[in-house]
């Protein structure tokens, strides 16, 4: 189960020692061979995400952001840099990192409850915990009418909903989220923005998300990497500096509007 | 185009779809249009049909070619689904097998039967091997072709769920192109049927193509028509009972990875 007590303090917590992230990038870069030329994605990318952070990171199309997460999970090798995961370098995915894609990513011969044991299953958990662990999940993103309901049957947001309770389940250290909810209608979306809100303040997940959608960024995080491109890199760090809970009318303010205008400014520039 | 048709239209689009050639080859025969030793009239094939099997025993031949037919697929299936899985999963398999494949695909069965004589003699192993060589490769082709259809999506949340590549194999890639296969196999029956005639061209003593080819040497033709005819009947029940597999098998499958 999640924890949602307070966070046991750091036992050999000095204030001078610095934290270990979460999840660090550093010095990340990738270049593709296409049409015989080298074709630079992402140059020198460096990123930290503390623990309990949720991370939005936009960026236009085509910049880079889907190979930056897909290197982040391991699915993909950088050309230079590393990943690291609480300080330990990585290679290869693994279950410390969970990913949410935007589309096609259940498993549709498997109910949703099945989708959601997958992951518990090879992680060796007895039955019983596992069914703990599907009905607590399945509750957390209101789909336990639906578990024994095979992905074709759901709608576009509720399939979403599966893949993240699948991906929470597996309670990873990161989670990575790749515009999960960018072929979403407009309102399905904002309801899922909600959900995802509430799913950070249940659990305090560490959370990177990608997105192009500038509101969705701002609404969602607590800090927001804006990417250039061509090549992918780092333009700006910039944190939200909003109350950490949320609701949808926020958008409507003039400090959103001003974060807003300056993120589309800096992406457009 | 794709939409749904009233009942009565599939009731009756059938109908016509069979009962029209029927018509045309009553009315072609029963005038005599066309001589009797082209084109028998309908009821004079299903009397020489049922003579067949009071008299010559038809059934043994229909039970020696499904034999046949059933024996040349399995090993086609058992052969073709493990190569095509692991050739559409890794790129070094896809290096090892795909310049075979491709090359002796392209070689027409009939000629390599001189070899298969050499090779296995003119026995029953022969005439398996045939339907067998005639179906394998498309098998593979085809299945290789379904895993590569699945959505890389499907196999990155297998990963970043801790799959390995065996998991991955077993747990994802088999289950995800279940449908296809079952397709490919649906698809590659009939192919089987077709090397069979061939596979009885060599010394057979029973069968259906067997018959056929006598049938046709003593210019019997509606004893070729009626075989014919059985062999059709055969095909439709194996397909619609790959199709009912397909079903149980795979309920969760599309309707559009599941061919009508
Ligand atoms: N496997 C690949 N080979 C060559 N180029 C690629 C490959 N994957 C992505 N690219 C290129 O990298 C760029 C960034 O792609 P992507 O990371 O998907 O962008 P985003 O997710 O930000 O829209 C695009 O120009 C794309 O064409
Ligand atoms: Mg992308």
């Amino acid at each position: 189960m999640v924890d949602l007590s307070p966070l046991p303090l750091q036992s050999n917590g000095s204030p001078s020692q610095q934290i270990v992230p979460k999840l660090s990038v550093h010095g990340l870069s990738k270049t593709f061979q296409y049409q015989s030329q080298p074709l630079t994605v992402l140059d020198n990318v460096d990123i930290e995400l503390q623990a309990n952070e949720f991370i939005c990171l936009v960026g236009s199309s085509g910049c880079g952001k889907s190979t930056l997460l897909k290197i982040i999970a391991g699915l993909m090798s950088p050309s230079e840099g590393e990943v690291r995961v609480e300080g330990e370098a990585v290679e290869g995915p693994g279950s410390d990192r969970g990913m949410v894609f935007q589309s096609y990513s259940l498993f549709p011969w498997l109910t949703v409850a099945k989708n959601v044991e997958f992951g518990l299953k090879l992680q060796g958990m007895a039955k019983k915990e596992r069914q703990e662990r599907i009905a607590y999940y399945l509750d957390v993103v209101g789909l336990s009418r639906f578990a024994n309901a095979l992905p074709k049957q759901l709608s576009g947001g509720m399939k979403q909903r599966a893949a993240i309770a699948r991906a929470l389940a597996n309670e990873p250290e990161v989670m990575l989220m790749d515009e999960p909810f960018g072929a979403l209608d407009a309102q399905t979306k904002e309801q899922l923005q909600q959900f995802m809100q509430e799913i950070w303040e249940r659990t305090h997940m560490t959370i990177l998300m990608v997105t192009h959608d500038v509101e969705e960024a701002i609404f969602l995080s607590h800090r927001v990497y804006i990417m250039d491109a061509h090549p992918g890199r780092i333009r700006e760090n910039l944190q939200i500096p909003l109350p950490e809970h949320r609701e949808l009318e926020i958008k409507l303010t003039p400090e959103f509007l001003n974060l807003k205008r300056h993120i589309t400014n800096q992406l457009g520039h | 185009m794709r939409r749904g048709i009233p009942t009565w239209l599939k009731i009756l689009m059938p109908i016509v779809g069979i009962g029209l050639p029927l018509l045309l080859w009553s009315f072609l025969s029963y005038n005599g249009l066309v001589k009797d030793i082209f084109l028998p009239t309908p009821d004079k094939v299903i009397t020489t049909g049922l003579e067949l099997f009071r008299e010559d025993d038809l059934i043994k031949d229909i039970l020696a070619s499904t034999g046949r037919v059933l024996g040349g697929f399995i090993a086609a299936a058992l052969v073709a689904i493990p190569i095509g899985l692991l050739m559409g999963t890794f790129h070094s398999m896809e290096g090892l097998f795909s310049p075979f494949v491709s090359a002796v695909r392209y070689m027409p069965v009939a000629a390599f039967v001189p070899l298969i004589i050499i090779w296995a003699g003119i026995e029953e192993p022969a005439k398996i091997l045939i339907v067998f060589m005639g179906i394998v490769l498309y098998n593979i082709t085809m299945i290789v072709d379904g895993v590569k259809a699945i959505p890389d999506e499907v196999l990155n949340a297998a990963y970043t769920l801790g799959a390995n590549r065996w998991v991955l194999l077993s747990k994802v890639i088999f289950p995800a192109a279940l449908p296809s296969i079952i397709n490919t196999l649906r698809v590659n029956i009939a192919g089987a049927w077709n090397f069979l005639v061939l596979a009885e061209l060599l010394a057979a003593s029973e069968g259906l193509g067997f018959r056929i080819l006598r049938s046709q040497r003593y210019l019997q033709t509606d004893r070729v028509l009626f075989c014919i005819l059985i062999i059709g009947v055969i095909g439709l029940t194996t397909d619609y009972a790959l199709k009912r597999l397909g079903m149980v098998l795979t309920p969760w499958a599309e309707q559009g990875e599941r061919q009508s």
